[in-house]
């Protein structure tokens, strides 16, 4: 392990360690903040009693639902906007206002246009990580050195061998920097949106034994949260450096 | 291509460009740009052909009209016989100054990638591509990829890429510029050893004197924008040179004449004076 990667573990444990021993010697209010062993316990006693099953699976979906449809269409998106520039002009600056504007508010209009079901919760994932992936794409494209389309075009490549086999490789970086930040707002937004609006849901859990002074629920959902974020991160972070790697001489 | 096949409509001459122009239309509250010509040239087959002349002259669009990777606004472009309309001809290869390695390709997947797309046999590619790399002193870096490499490297890797393809016409743009003068003089001697290895046409783009006067047979000054040939000097070196050329006495008398020729145009394109 590096230095900086030892440093690193070093400083989370010791974080943990600190909570543990505040809460345990009641440096901090120990009812309203449970040592991390405690959170630990109540985490493994929900995934073992499975009563939480039925939420966790329908959050997972949920926000899976509304990556898939981000990714897409932000992908569609950001060829559009990179083969029309007139459209984008026109796009342009509500684009980049885009993260001003809170999806949440528009919670009560998605329910009346889509019903009392997920669909409006997909919806907020959707509208607040499509944006992202559109810009990023759009992004990639413009980036992919003339050059290199230029030498496509004197190994006399026709359009859909440039686009496969020049433009989508060279812009991949930048949509893969889209695809990651739709998952991680596309489940921002679906968590959220269940801590306050929904009836269902991990966000929705944790929400209620937070109202019902749950404090080992609450704290076992989350941690459980964290660490299900935190893999989907880590499996991120591992596909980017399989792509990465063979552009980029690794260090160390 | 046997050489009764050629030049039937249009006289002797590998590369003949007729009276050609570019003029980059008026956009916006920008107005039309004539960026080169008229120029009138013909390439001999199998010479080494250099184009120097002050910045943006119009060597790049030059070059770019004789790839038939843009089109001529008046006036053509023929190569071998045939004119070029919009599209890089079969037997063209062309070098740039970028770097233009694919990030996401070994060195040998680089190398390689024209020739595959051109669908010959795997151990022909095999074959070619290995006696290309090793010939660009690239055979320990065949799994590598472009960022573990030098620029200069890298930009032996998209010689080798144009050599595998074996072209009867090479077109390099600057395919140096972006190097250091040592790196420079020695990928000098290895175009020229390329070029006699292949017997191809060569076409360089430069804006260094020295380089032109050391490489090629005939040299095309151009002038300042819209660029035209303002003189075509021939060196008169024999096939069999290097860059010890620069110590033959003639070397200083065409380089001053060269510069003599620019000197002028280089001040009208910088504008002082």
């Amino acid at each position: 392990m590096s230095r900086p990667a030892a440093l690193r573990l070093l400083l989370v444990v010791g974080a943990v360690a600190l909570l543990e021993i505040a809460s345990r010697l009641a440096w901090i209010d120990p009812i309203s903040f449970i040592p991390p062993s405690r959170m630990a316990e109540g985490a493994w006693t929900i995934l073992a009693s499975g009563r939480y099953l039925d939420d966790i699976v329908l959050t997972l979906a949920t926000a899976g639902a509304a990556v898939l449809l981000s990714i897409s269409a932000g992908f569609a998106g950001g060829i559009a906007l990179f083969r029309f520039p007139r459209l984008r002009r026109v796009l342009d600056p509500l684009l980049l206002s885009w993260y001003a504007v809170p999806v949440f508010i528009f919670y009560p209009m998605l329910i009346v246009l889509l019903g009392l079901n997920r669909w409006p919760l997909v919806a907020i994932g959707f509208l607040f990580a499509v944006a992202a992936m559109a810009v990023n794409t759009l992004n990639g494209l413009e980036r992919v050195p003339q050059v290199l389309l230029k030498t496509a075009r004197t190994l006399r490549l026709g359009r859909i061998d440039e686009i496969r086999l020049i433009i989508l490789p060279a812009s991949l970086p930048f949509v893969f920097t889209g695809i990651k930040l739709s998952v991680v707002y596309s489940f921002l937004a679906v968590i959220a949106g269940e801590f306050i609006l929904s009836g269902a849901g991990f966000g929705y859990q944790i929400a209620y034994a937070y109202n019902n002074f749950d404090n080992e629920t609450m704290y076992g959902l989350m941690l459980l949260l964290l660490t299900f974020v935190g893999l989907v991160n880590l499996a991120l972070h591992a596909a980017e450096q399989h792509l990465y790697q063979r552009r980029v001489p690794r260090d160390g | 291509m046997k050489p009764a096949d050629q030049g039937r409509a249009v006289g002797e001459g590998h590369v003949v460009l007729d009276e050609v122009t570019r003029v980059y239309p008026a956009r916006g509250r920008q107005s039309a740009v004539a960026a080169l010509g008229p120029v009138s040239l013909r390439l001999r087959r199998g010479e080494f052909f250099s184009v120097v002349g002050p910045s943006g002259c119009g060597k790049s669009t030059l070059l770019d009209l004789v790839a038939g990777l843009s089109l001529p606004t008046e006036g053509s472009v023929h190569f071998e016989g045939r004119r070029i309309s919009g599209e890089v001809p079969d037997g063209v290869a062309v070098v740039f100054q970028e770097d233009a390695c694919f990030p996401w390709m070994t060195v040998f997947q680089n190398a390689a990638f024209g020739a595959r797309h051109a669908g010959l046999p795997r151990t022909e590619i095999r074959e070619r591509v290995d006696y290309a790399l090793s010939f660009m002193g690239l055979a320990g870096f065949t799994d590598a990829y472009p960022s573990q490499l030098s620029g200069g490297m890298r930009q032996r890797v998209c010689i080798a890429r144009a050599m595998v393809m074996r072209p009867r016409l090479m077109l390099l743009d600057e395919p140096f510029g972006a190097l250091d003068q040592q790196t420079r003089l020695l990928m000098g001697e290895e175009t020229l050893k390329l070029w006699r290895d292949t017997g191809s046409t060569v076409m360089l783009i430069t804006h260094s004197i020295d380089e032109a006067v050391l490489l090629s047979d005939r040299i095309g000054v151009m002038s300042t924008r819209p660029g035209r040939f303002i003189e075509i000097v021939e060196t008169g070196w024999g096939r069999e040179r290097d860059s010890r050329t620069a110590m033959d006495p003639r070397f200083g008398a065409l380089q001053s004449r060269i510069w003599g020729l620019l000197r002028e145009e280089s001040i009208k394109a910088l504008g002082i004076a």
